[in-house]
C-alpha cells in the first residue's frame, strides 16, 4: 500500500509530497524523501522497553513504574528543568507546558541552541516575514547568510528558494540570482552567482557596512571590512536593490558565532533597510521539524517562545538566565526531562557534565547519549510516522502529520500525560 | 591567517616552540609545523543528519567524529594516513580524524556538531541563552592517539551505584 502526502518528521523543511509504501504494517519504502528524510522513515535502533536505573545500570521496567519514577524525581526537585520538544507535535508541548506548570519548573526548547537568539533578534527588531510559497512563487533573489541547506535542508532549495520553479518564477533557478554569505566554501556556496567568504565572527561587521552601502553612506567606508574588499560588498548591495522580490535565509552561522543575537539584529535591519527600496523578506532556517511548533504553542500559553521559568506563579523569561545551558552551567537545575532531544551530545560538554550530577528522565524513541545518563528511559512512538499531530514548518505554517503505521509504544503526548496524571496525585497526597 | 606553532632543532640539541605566521612555510625552511591554530566551528552535514536518531550506530560515529582540515593546513601539519588530530580549547580537547576539506579557508577547522565537537565548545552563553557553537580559538595537532567511540566518550560520566535515586 502506497500512502501518499506524507509529511517528513525530520527538518523544518516539513515536505508533505512524500510517498511511503507500507507492507505488512512495515515501511518498505520512500519516495521524494532527501537522504535525511528516507534514513528517517526507514528506521533506526530503537529503545526497546522503559528502564530505570537501579544500582548505577539501567534495568527494563514498567511503563507504570517508570512513570512514577519520573513523576517522584519531578516531584522532589526545587528547579526542575524541562528540556527538547522539538522533534515531537505540539500535543506533546502543551501537556509539557502543563507539567512544567504543575511542578513549578522551567521550560525550555531545542530552540536555544538553535536559532534562539534569531527569535531574540526578532524580538529586538521585528521580523519582515513570509511564507515559504511566496520566497517559491516570487522572490527573484535569495541569499543565504551562514545557512547551508545543501546539507541540513536538502530539499530546501528545490522546494522553495533558489532552484524552484513558482507562479511568477517560471524559470526557476536560471530566472533567480543567488548570493551565499558563509565561512567556507559549502555545497550551498558551489550554487551561488556571487560567494562572499568571511571570517568566523564577522557578520555584523559585514552586514553593518552592507547598510552603510544600502542607505548611501559607502563612502564613509574603509576599502575593505572585515577582509571583504568594499566593491564586493558594493556588487551585493546592488545585486539586493535590483531584485524585485529579495529573500534572506538565515542560519545557524549567524545564531552561533560571535555577536549571535546581534547579527540576527543586523540581518533584519539590513531587509527593513532593503524595504526602502524594493520588496524584501527574511526567514530563519529552522533545524528540527517542529521547533518552530514549540515556540508557537509556548508562546500562546505562557507568552513566550522558550527558556520559560513557571516557578513564580507568572511565567518568566530571560534567556542567559532562564535557557537549559544556562541553568546547567550554573549548576541551578536538580532534575531533568529530556522530551525529544538528545543534550548529552548538543550542549557544550560542562553542562553535560552536570546533567550526569542530577536526575535526568529521557522521553525518546531512540537510544542515544542522553541514555548513558538518564535514570528513567521511556521509549516513544516517533512522531509523523506513528502518531500523528500538528507541527509547524519553518515559516510558521500549521500542517497535520500523519500516523503511517502502528507502534507497540506510546506516543510522546500520552507519556507526558501520564507523568503529570501522577504529579497531580502526589500533589494530592501530600 | 592561520597561525603555527614550529619545532625546531636548536644548537643544544633541545627543542623549542616558536608561534609562527602562515605565510612562508615550505620546505627550504627546516623546521616542522607541530601545532596549528585555528577558528573552530561545528555545524550540520548530510552524513550526520542522516545519523542523527541512530546516535550508537556507526555511521554516526564515522559521520561526525572527523575535523575537516583547510588543505594548506593539514599538509602543514604533516598529517600521516595512521594519524589523527588533536583539537584543544581552552574548554577541552578531543581526539578526531582529519581529513581535507577544499571548502575551508586555512585557519578554520569544521567538526560536524555533535558530542566530540562539543567536547571543546564553551557553555558560556553570552547572556542569550545559545553557546559560541562557532568560533572558538582552538589548537591542531597530528597524534597517534585513537579516537574515543561514543561509550568512551561518555564512559566517566555514568554515574555509579544509587547516585539519582
Ligand atoms: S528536506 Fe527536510 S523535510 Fe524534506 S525530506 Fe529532507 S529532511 Fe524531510
Amino acid at each position: 500500500m502506497i500512502e501518499e502526502d506524507v509529511l517528513c518528521p525530520f527538518c523544518g523543511c516539513l515536505c508533505d509530497d512524500l510517498k511511503v509504501e507500507v507492507e505488512e504494517g512495515r515501511i518498505v519504502g520512500v519516495k521524494r524523501a532527501c537522504r535525511l528524510g528516507m534514513s528517517k522513515f526507514m528506521g533506526h535502533e530503537r529503545i526497546v522497553a522503559p528502564m530505570v536505573r537501579r544500582d548505577g545500570v539501567l534495568v527494563e521496567t514498567s511503563y507504570e513504574e517508570a512513570y512514577e519514577r519520573a513523576a517522584e524525581i519531578l516531584k522532589a526537585a526545587k528547579r526542575p528543568l524541562l528540556y527538547g520538544w522539538c522533534s515531537t507535535v505540539c500535543e506533546t508541548a502543551k501537556k509539557g507546558i502543563l507539567l512544567a506548570e504543575e511542578v513549578g519548573g522551567v521550560i525550555d526548547s531545542t530552540a536555544t541552541v538553535c536559532h534562539g537568539p534569531s527569535i531574540i533578534g526578532i524580538e529586538e527588531k521585528g521580523l519582515a516575514g513570509s511564507t515559504l510559497g511566496q520566497v517559491k512563487n516570487r522572490a527573484d533573489l535569495i541569499v543565504f547568510w551562514g545557512a547551508n541547506p545543501a546539507e541540513a535542508h536538502p530539499r530546501h532549495t528545490l522546494r522553495y528558494s533558489s532552484n524552484s520553479t513558482g507562479m511568477f518564477t517560471p524559470e526557476g533557478r536560471g530566472g533567480r540570482k543567488v548570493i551565499v554569505v558563509d565561512v567556507r566554501k559549502t555545497r550551498t556556496a558551489k550554487n551561488a552567482d556571487k560567494f562572499v567568504l568571511i571570517r568566523p565572527g564577522t557578520d555584523y561587521e559585514v552586514i553593518a557596512a552592507l547598510r552603510m552601502i544600502v542607505k548611501g553612506k559607502g563612502d564613509l567606508l574603509p576599502d575593505a571590512v572585515a577582509g571583504i574588499a568594499k566593491s564586493d560588498l558594493e556588487e551585493v548591495a546592488d545585486m539586493m536593490k535590483a531584485a524585485k522580490f529579495g529573500a534572506v535565509l538565515i542560519g545557524l552561522g549567524l545564531t552561533h558565532s560571535r555577536g549571535r543575537y546581534k547579527n540576527v539584529d543586523g540581518a533584519l535591519s539590513l531587509v527593513a533597510d532593503l524595504n526602502g527600496f524594493t520588496k524584501f523578506v527574511v526567514l530563519a532556517m529552522r533545524g528540527h521539524y517542529n521547533v518552530a511548533g514549540f515556540g508557537q504553542v509556548c508562546a500562546w500559553e505562557t507568552g513566550y517562545p522558550m527558556a520559560v521559568d513557571l516557578s513564580r506563579g507568572a511565567p518568566y523569561f530571560n534567556p542567559g538566565e532562564t535557557a537549559a545551558c544556562d541553568l546547567l552551567a550554573r549548576r541551578e537545575a536538580d532534575a531533568m526531562m529530556v522530551v525529544a532531544a538528545d543534550p548529552a551530545s548538543n550542549f557544550p560538554r560542562k553542562t553535560v557534565e552536570a546533567m550526569a550530577e542530577i536526575p535526568v528522565i529521557q522521553v525518546d524513541p531512540y537510544p542515544n547519549p542522553t541514555t548513558f545518563i538518564a535514570d528513567v528511559v521511556i521509549p516513544t512512538a516517533v512522531c509523523g510516522i506513528e502518531a500523528e499531530g500538528t507541527a509547524y514548518r519553518m515559516d510558521g505554517l500549521s500542517l497535520r502529520m500523519k500516523k503511517v503505521v502502528d507502534s507497540v509504544y506510546p506516543t510522546d503526548e500520552e507519556v507526558v500525560e501520564n507523568i503529570l496524571d501522577r504529579v497531580r496525585r502526589l500533589g494530592d497526597d501530600n | 591567517m592561520p597561525q603555527y606553532y614550529i619545532k625546531l632543532t636548536v644548537p643544544q640539541g633541545k627543542t623549542a616552540q616558536y608561534i609562527a605566521l602562515g605565510r612562508g612555510w615550505g620546505k627550504e625552511f627546516e623546521f616542522m609545523v607541530i601545532i596549528l591554530k585555528a577558528i573552530m566551528i561545528s555545524g550540520r552535514t548530510l552524513g550526520q543528519g542522516a545519523s542523527l536518531e541512530a546516535k550508537m550506530s556507526p555511521e554516526f560515529f564515522n559521520a561526525t567524529s572527523s575535523c575537516a582540515i583547510s588543505e594548506s593546513d593539514y599538509n602543514a601539519l604533516g598529517i600521516s594516513g595512521d594519524e589523527n588530530v588533536l583539537v584543544r580549547t581552552e574548554f577541552g580537547e578531543v581526539v578526531l580524524s582529519a581529513r581535507k576539506d577544499d571548502g575551508l579557508p586555512p585557519g578554520v577547522i569544521f567538526i560536524p556538531m555533535g558530542p566530540w565537537a562539543n567536547a571543546v565548545v564553551g557553555e558560556n552563553t553570552g547572556g542569550c541563552g545559545c553557546p559560541l557553537f562557532k568560533g572558538t580559538e582552538a589548537e591542531v595537532e597530528p597524534t597517534k592517539t585513537q579516537v574515543k567511540d561514543v561509550c568512551e566518550l561518555f564512559a566517566d560520566l555514568k554515574r555509579l551505584a544509587g547516585e539519582g535515586s
